[in-house]
């Protein structure tokens, strides 16, 4: 009797936490790497909605931030391109890493495209939607050195009750409000902090990072 | 037995703690990344000359918090300098993201260079 109470306590700790049953990342390539830096390049954008990535790019320097690299100004970065001759993140994705190398120096860049962005509009709610792929690759040797599926999403009506009227009610609502605020800041940063962040799976804390004695 | 219970117990506790845990930041993130959505979707109420009042608070807010300030915002604000016409605070910000940050030297740099080059 005490002996199972025992095991299943156990079990609960290993069960416990984000997500234990998931095959640990090979983080091989991103150790032997070590980057400093990471160099964000605007988004390829496989979704329909426009501003999907650029309103991206205002979620992704914190997290990397915040795991300890230093993250080139992605404002900065995307009007330099812009001068030269880059209009559009299309052939921003396609700068040679011998370019990046020369110019920037980033040690590592990370490439994303965007699969699923915004809002779905059903008959009694609506959904913000961010899905994507981050890719970090490194500019050296061009090897990929860890990557992560992204995927968010937010309902503003959920848990609000109020049954069939209070739904629809809910639904005009948000709809009438998404013209006005976009969440999809919101559900882009909660994508990339999951995936960053992520247990076994996510980014290695990079020379920056802090760790705080408690 | 009683016993054996606390000592479950604060196994269970232990199991409920441990996982998601969030660390605290450790930059003072401010408006630095609002401003850059607003930068590209909604420029017109992100002119060069609001940044810079929102860039400087930030700063002054993350020194009063004792925060570091993250990557790439003195960059951000030297840009806005130069795009309000005013080259030796660009210049100036700029050095200072290279001061905090030498990673960004090369880029930097080359910016810098290419800026006085071309004017």
């Amino acid at each position: 009797m005490l002996k199972n109470l025992f095991q299943i306590t156990f079990l609960l700790i290993l069960i416990s936490g984000c997500a234990t049953t998931v095959e640990p990342y090979d983080y091989t390539a991103l150790k032997e790497s070590s980057p400093r830096s990471i160099l964000v390049i605007p988004p390829m954008n496989n979704s329909v909605e426009v501003t999907a990535p650029y309103s991206f790019l205002s979620t992704i320097t914190a997290p990397l931030a915040e795991s300890g690299y230093y993250v080139y100004p992605v404002s900065v970065i995307d009007s330099f391109l812009k001068e030269n001759g880059l209009p559009t993140p299309a052939e921003m994705n396609a700068v040679p890493l011998e370019k990046i190398d020369e110019i920037i120096g980033a040690d590592a860049v990370l490439y994303v495209s965007i699969e699923d962005w915004g809002q779905k509009y059903n008959v009694l709610s609506s959904v913000t939607v961010v899905k994507g792929h981050l890719q970090l690759v490194s500019v050296k040797t061009g090897m990929l050195l860890w990557d992560a599926p992204i995927f968010a999403q937010y309902n503003p009506n959920a848990n609000s009750g109020g049954g069939l009227v209070g739904a629809l009610v809910g639904a005009i609502v948000s709809q009438i409000a998404g013209e006005i605020t976009d969440n999809t800041p919101l559900v882009s940063r909660m994508a990339n902090n999951s995936a960053i962040n992520a247990k076994k799976r996510g980014l290695l804390y990079g020379p920056y990072k802090v760790i705080k004695e408690k | 037995m009683k016993k054996y219970l606390i000592i479950s117990s604060m196994g269970l506790g232990l199991a409920l703690l441990s996982g998601c845990a969030t660390n605290k930041a450790q930059y003072y993130w401010g408006e630095y990344e609002g401003l850059v959505y607003q930068t590209h979707i909604k420029p017109e109420e992100a002119l060069p000359i609001i940044q810079i009042e929102k860039l400087q608070s930030d700063i002054q807010k993350a020194e009063a918090a004792n925060m570091a300030i993250p990557p790439g915002l003195y960059a951000h604000l030297g840009l806005m300098y130069a795009a309000n016409g005013d080259k030796s605070l660009a210049l100036g910000s700029l050095n200072k993201e290279k001061e905090l940050f030498p990673e960004s030297t090369q880029f930097i740099d080359g910016l810098i260079n290419r800026s006085i080059n071309n004017k």
